[in-house]
């Protein structure tokens, strides 16, 4: 066994940030690599400081550590100036657990959570030298795999990636490191076999055992070119939550990292069906944790973290069943009285504002909330069923008990939108800043946003994307509409992602694996760290599809049609494609579709496909919201006072 | 009540930064369970007080921070039992590298530590250089009457002579592939730190390691320690069963 760490601190004193590399977090593990034990190297092609705390790298890293027959370690994206030290000094990428060399690990496994890192995921192979492409990996070579969001649809990485895995990562990670350790103990000798015995592992997508047939511009046929492997590759989903109560030893860094704080994931899934959320589509069904659990993990991780905040994560934690019970007992478990609770996804009701007022004790300085929309008629098309009354009674509320900024989210380029909509934005954040002079004399509302990018397995994937003119023209009407009406827009704030970004998101989203050139070529010209907006060059990427005789119209602005074969046609999220289609054309007849949770199934296919169900505590909607819920439109009475006096308690059924 | 720490900074953690050595106090302090005081306002924090800060990289056997509690300990003796408990509980929470050497209640009414320390000792190890070419360099820095440095004060170049802050140096002999020194630098008004004095030696070295040994006040005209490790001896294990 080697680590590289005597050679490393004789040159951490160069770098900037040399906490990113030394590990020694509170819950690391130094495991005791054997032969026989398929050793993971868990990358995040990111930084240490946005990897760190990602909930999905921390779990898989324990699962694989308490198996008898593997081993995990860490690794993130090194920044430009460490990359740039280790090719001087010839040192190889390491882990920060023992610092061993990444060519010592049998996977390479990175987690996927945006477009913009493939180039990373490039610079990390070649830190590890590993050859890029999987045609030329030998035996001896690490398998390099991905899993994470964006690897349902990991085509454009097809030519770097040995395999691709969809899913809850919990239990294929114990497959995959069996199938891994029998290879390596019968000596490790073919590739091609250890690629069929993986492809042959549910969920687990071999793209080189894909044979992809265009013609033209168009992909006619993407499927196996050898048999016995599967046609379709399904996803993996864990079938009930509480029977994975990981993380159990939370990673806490020695340096500040994003989301610094206790995370809890108290459920997975969300079934409210926003239609550009591929989130919401992928992770069906909604899978809670029984409230107990979630108790236990957060006194238990606050004790032996010593955070004194703790996040509900999940994509809506509102939705949680009684969810103000458990936040309540959570607060009433906290023996010195300074821990917080935060709520990262808050739904936009008076009522979700109420819970947030309860729990945020300390530091009440913004609430954000996502409309995402300007108007009920847009806000109908993306089935985010909030309306203007929910959004007041939200912000009205937030206002009334002390907090004095509100974030609103909203999303550009939308399927449907006209400038009306997108003018809209401002009058809702307008009023937002009317109900706020109730109670303060300049409060203060900011609009976030963001450049709409359609996803697969989700509604909206048929869509052609705004071009950058477009969205770049939205934005200014906002921005105009703000200057030229500043004192009726006066408290009103406008923030915006770079609309260049959105396009280069957009090409791989839904690219195909002629795209491995363009990444190889943008890679090849120094274009890493791309999420970064000061490493960000849309120019690297243009020049990289013009030389390969591509086209950004053709990958990114132009609306798909129904009978055209996607890219990850092959691959399932376990929903039906005609659901997605009809859910398409109900969005452009502005119909919305309530949430299955209490509502009847409408057969997207995530649950029935797979045999398994929605887990949830409460089978009535929560309180507030007449968001989607089946509750009555037009009720939107609201079970909290919006004053800051003792509230009312919520009457939510059990 | 107000607790003096000391603790030593050595390995891996001496890559972490001052701000980020702060917060894990924080979580520290918090899994120990003391009763930490918080500041009042709008953004409550825990009331510690950092000494010298230390250049990242740089090791220490040397750093202090003073607490304060919200109540003093139920069992209100303070002998060298409470204080080898209360040191092995609060060290017990901390990271592999962050060692709690001592630990004493201290007087409120002293000046903050990083008022009252006047100097330290450092232990640097440099590269590429020999016993006898070390000793040139020391003795022909110290033989001059006016060290001018460039240093950089509020986005302001200033030139300042900080002879009087190089109070002590010798070569210590062989260390592991290179020369120890020892140095004691001046830390008022603004503390000289060992790199600062490389770089203005003839020729210029570099360190390979260095390592803060001690923190030193003055109380009359003797220099002593904050908190010596000496002060409170850990009390044998078969004396405390």
């Amino acid at each position: 066994m080697s680590s590289l760490w005597p050679e490393l601190e004789r040159v951490l004193g160069e770098v900037q940030k040399p906490a990113r590399y030394i590990g020694c977090e509170d819950g690391m593990i130094v495991p005791e690599h054997r032969p026989e034990k398929a050793a993971w190297l868990l990358i995040y092609p990111d930084t240490y400081e946005v990897g760190l705390p990602n909930q999905g790298l921390q779990i898989l890293y324990e699962i694989i550590n308490e198996r008898p027959d593997a081993v995990a370690e860490r690794s993130y994206a090194p920044w430009t100036d460490m990359a740039g030290v280790l090719r001087r000094t010839g040192l190889p990428l390491f882990s920060v657990d023992t610092h061993r060399p990444a060519t010592e690990f049998d996977i390479l496994a990175f987690n996927l959570s945006s477009e913009l890192v493939y180039t990373n995921l490039l610079e990390c192979l070649d830190l590890s030298r590993v050859p890029l492409h999987t045609t030329a990996r030998r035996p001896e070579d690490p398998l390099v795999v991905v899993g994470g969001h964006c690897a349902y649809n990991p085509e454009p990485l097809a030519d770097f990636i040995d395999a691709a895995v969809l899913g809850d990562g919990e239990e294929v990670v114990s497959e995959l490191s069996e199938v891994v350790a029998a290879w390596k103990a019968a000596g490790r000798t073919s590739r091609d076999g250890i690629l069929r015995e993986l492809a042959r592992i549910e969920g687990v997508y071999v793209p080189s055992l894909y044979e992809a047939e265009f013609d033209g511009d168009r992909l006619v046929s993407l499927s196996p070119s050898t048999t016995g492997i599967p046609e379709v590759v399904e996803k993996r989903t864990v079938a009930d939550l509480a029977q994975w109560p990981y993380p159990k030893n939370h990673l806490v860094p020695l340096t500040e990292v994003v989301h610094d704080r206790l995370n809890v994931e108290v459920f997975r899934g969300c079934t409210r069906g926003c239609r550009f959320c591929q989130a919401g589509m992928i992770t069906r069904p909604v899978r809670e944790r029984p409230a107990g659990q979630v108790r236990t993990m957060i006194a238990d991780g606050l004790q032996r973290t010593g955070y004194d905040e703790v996040a509900l994560t999940s994509l809506s934690t509102a939705d949680f069943s009684n969810i103000e019970q458990v936040v309540a007992t959570a607060v009433a478990d906290d023996v010195c009285g300074q821990v917080s609770v935060s709520l990262p996804s808050l739904r936009v009701d008076a009522f979700t504002v109420g819970i947030a007022a309860e729990i945020q004790r300390a530091r009440r300085t913004g609430l954000t909330f996502a409309p995402e929309a300007g108007t009920w008629r847009l806000r109908q098309v993306i089935n985010k069923l909030v309306n203007e009354e929910d959004l007041y009674g939200a912000v009205g509320s937030a206002f009334s008990q002390g907090w004095r900024r509100a974030k609103l989210y909203f999303l550009t380029g939308l399927p449907t939108e006209t400038d009306e909509d997108t003018l809209a934005i401002l009058d809702l954040a307008s009023r937002c800043i009317d109900e706020g002079r109730e109670y303060h004399r300049s409060p203060s509302v900011t609009i976030s946003l963001g450049g709409f990018v359609p996803k697969p397995f989700t509604p909206f994937q048929w869509f052609g994307q705004n071009t950058e003119t477009e969205l770049r023209r939205k934005i200014g009407l906002l921005r105009e509409g703000l200057r030229l009406q500043g004192k009726t827009y006066k408290g009103v704030k406008l923030k915006w992602h770079d609309a260049s970004a959105s396009v280069v998101e957009g090409l791989f989203s839904r690219g195909d694996r002629r795209l491995g050139a363009v990444i190889e070529d943008v890679w090849r010209n120094g274009g890493v760290f791309q999420e970064w907006s000061e490493h960000f060059d849309l120019k690297l990427w243009e020049d990289a599809m013009a030389r390969r005789g591509l086209s950004l119209d053709w990958y990114v602005y132009r609306h798909r049609t129904e009978d055209e074969l996607l890219p990850w046609d092959h691959l399932s999220a376990g929903l039906h494609k005609d659901f997605l289609w009809q859910d398409w054309r109900d969005a452009l007849a502005e119909v919305g579709l309530e949430d299955c949770r209490w509502t009847p199934c409408y057969d997207c296919g995530a649950c029935t496909g797979y045999g398994i169900e929605h887990i949830v505590a409460s089978a009535v909607p929560p309180a507030g919201g007449s968001q989607g819920t089946g509750q009555a439109e037009g009720d939107t009475t609201v079970p909290v006072s919006l004053t800051t006096g003792p509230r009312v308690a919520a009457g939510v059924g059990s | 009540m107000r607790l003096r720490i000391r603790f030593a900074k050595t390995g891996k953690v001496r890559f972490v930064g001052h701000r980020d050595v702060a917060r894990l106090w924080e979580r520290g302090l918090r899994k120990a369970s003391l009763s930490v005081a918080y500041s009042e306002g709008f953004s409550p924090r825990p009331r510690l007080s950092f000494g010298l800060a230390l250049s990242t990289g740089y090791e220490s056997n040397a750093e202090y921070l003073e607490v304060e509690l919200r109540e003093p300990f139920d069992d209100a003796t303070w002998d060298c039992w409470k204080a080898e408990e209360v040191r092995a509980r609060i060290d017990a929470t901390l990271p592999v590298g962050i060692d709690v050497l001592a630990v004493a209640p201290s007087d409120r009414g002293e000046d903050s530590l990083q008022k009252a320390v006047t100097s330290c000792t450092w232990e640097i190890i440099v590269d590429g250089i020999d016993v006898e070419e070390a000793s040139t360099g020391v003795l022909e820095l110290l033989g001059r009457s006016q060290i001018l440095l460039e240093r950089e004060r509020k986005g302001k170049i200033f030139t300042e002579d900080i002879r009087h802050q190089l109070l002590a140096l010798e070569v210590n002999g062989d260390a592991d592939d290179g020369v120890r020194l020892i140095a004691d630098l001046g830390t008022q008004p603004r503390a000289l730190r060992p790199g600062e004095m490389l770089a203005a030696m003839d020729p210029p070295l570099t360190a390979r390691s260095v390592c803060r040994m001690n923190q030193w006040m003055l109380q009359g005209n003797d220099r002593i320690e904050p908190l010596s490790v000496d002060a409170a001896p850990a009390p044998l294990a078969e004396v405390r069963a």
